[in-house]
């Protein structure tokens, strides 16, 4: 049967055609990514049913729990580097969209701006208020009905109230701002948190407002002020830009550099200097060096032995097709751990929907 | 998505005159590649599908054409249902996975770290 609406490349070689081919070739086909001198080819996933004749490749629940395992390599407080090996590219890639654009946060949406007779514009200010994190975990508030005022349960209010003035205690010769002005770097610790209703006691022990102090805001000179409220609410990447949780959420395949022959010498050498430090080892056996590839993970894929003629065929490099290696970064707002699980669940609800939604037509 | 006020379509299908209940195109509304490429993924798994893909058909619109062909006459929603269930149970292996990663955490997981 062929497979999915999505155009093919026309040069791309088709499952079927190889299927004379060697047991391994076939091998290689179904698990790895070739990386070629001129294109990538074997990029689609074809594993299933009917593609590969003695292969049963119809979904099964144990085989995936058996072959699934995550790893974590490096966790703090803001990043996170994870590996998730035994899952297709599409159920991955549907947790990295999710991450940077369907897991709510809370930012400030609307801005009252009393007063701003600094030199920056209304506009311009609000739409950098805007992006400014919020540390206010999210799953504790609900999204906002756009008709009805904002109640404790869907808003945060914040305050911005600054003037600048000058420095009585200056010297009389000083030309430096920060000596002669005061409050002159309206910075995101000037923003206060305004509880309204209950929020002053559900609240009490975590404060709210933004995720990092030093942002800088504004500049003032002496006579200007700010006197800014500010409602925060929840919403998605999808909306807005400023909604989305991660500073990025991205993943790669990870490399697999095999070598074909013995390198040994100068040649030995040089191939080394052709991928990122650490994946080649020079080894010395009975006198002589030795290539070695000792860690290919911390290639960049970067191809550079292909530009040599004597070099690239003695590598093949390829990127094993369910091997993802995660790097969340969060903004602060949510630890990147917690980030990965509320996007999981957010494509469970997702399914969720849908099957409600299925169960009650098929009622209708 | 946040807050509707009215009923909105969510899932609807549509078949051609004549044929039968094994192809039908389902039109799933504020959906994209996320979950459109990821159920493609599980219902193509399914040995009775015959076709299944899906379409974006204008990147201004939020909605997916969802197409599954059946063969023996098995009726189009079940591979769909099914495909919607193994996608479910996915996520919440790799849910389970990757929390018992960090047992420390409590069930709320609201951490504040300063």
């Amino acid at each position: 049967k062929d497979c999915s609406f999505y155009w093919r490349k026309p040069n791309t070689p088709r499952p079927l055609g190889k299927m004379a081919a060697s047991m391994k070739n076939v091998e290689e086909i179904r698990n790895r990514v070739i990386l070629g001198e001129f294109g990538v080819t074997n990029v689609h996933t074809t594993d299933f049913p009917g593609n590969y004749p003695g292969y049963d490749d119809t979904w099964n629940v144990e085989k995936f729990q058996k072959n699934f395992r995550i790893d974590v390599v490096h966790l703090d407080e803001n990043s996170m580097e994870f590996d998730m090996v035994g899952i297709d590219a599409a159920i991955a890639n549907a947790f990295r969209r999710i991450l940077l654009a369907e897991v709510p946060t809370m930012a400030i949406e609307k801005v009252f701006i009393y007063s701003n007779t600094s030199i920056v514009q209304d506009e311009v200010l609000a739409h950098r208020l805007g992006l400014i994190p919020i540390k206010a975990d999210p799953r504790l508030f609900e999204y906002r009905n756009t008709e009805e005022e904002g109640s404790e349960i869907d808003t945060i209010q914040l305050q911005l109230k600054i003037k600048c003035s000058r420095n009585p205690r200056a010297s009389k010769d000083s030309s430096d701002p920060r000596e002669l002005y005061l409050n002159h770097m309206v910075y995101s610790k000037d923003i206060k948190w305004v509880p309204i209703g209950n929020q002053a006691d559900v609240f009490a022990d975590c404060c709210i407002g933004p995720v990092h102090d030093d942002i800088l805001i504004a500049q003032l000179r002496p006579g200007q002020e700010l006197d800014i409220v500010m409602h925060c609410v929840k919403g998605i990447g999808k909306d807005h830009a400023k909604f989305s949780p991660v500073a990025t959420a991205s993943y790669r395949l990870l490399p697999e550099i095999t070598l074909l022959e013995v390198v040994e010498g100068e040649k030995a050498e040089r191939l080394k200097q052709c991928f990122s430090r650490g994946v080649i080892d020079l080894e010395d056996i009975n006198g002589t060096k030795v290539a070695k590839v000792v860690n290919s993970r911390l290639d960049t894929c970067s191809r550079e032995v292909l530009r040599h003629s004597d070099l690239k065929n003695v590598v093949k490099l390829g990127r094993v097709r369910d091997h993802f290696i995660f790097t969340v970064e969060s903004t602060g707002i949510l630890p990147p751990d917690v980030l990965v699980t509320e996007a999981i669940k957010v494509l469970m609800a997702k399914c969720q929907r849908f099957l409600n939604e299925l169960d009650s037509t098929i009622m209708e | 998505m946040a807050g509707e006020g009215e009923k909105k379509a969510v899932l609807e299908m549509v078949q051609a005159d004549g044929a039968d209940e094994g192809c039908v195109t389902f039109v799933l509304h504020d959906e994209d590649h996320t979950l459109g490429n990821s159920l493609r993924y599980m219902i193509m798994k399914n040995a009775d599908v015959e076709f299944c893909g899906y379409t974006i058909t204008h990147p201004s619109e939020s909605k997916i054409n969802f197409r599954i062909q059946t063969r023996g006459g098995i009726p189009a929603a079940e591979p769909l249902r099914r495909g919607l269930n193994e996608l479910s149970d996915v996520c919440q292996h790799v849910l389970n996975t990757f929390q018992g990663l960090f047992p420390s955490q409590d069930s709320r997981g609201v951490l504040w770290r300063s």
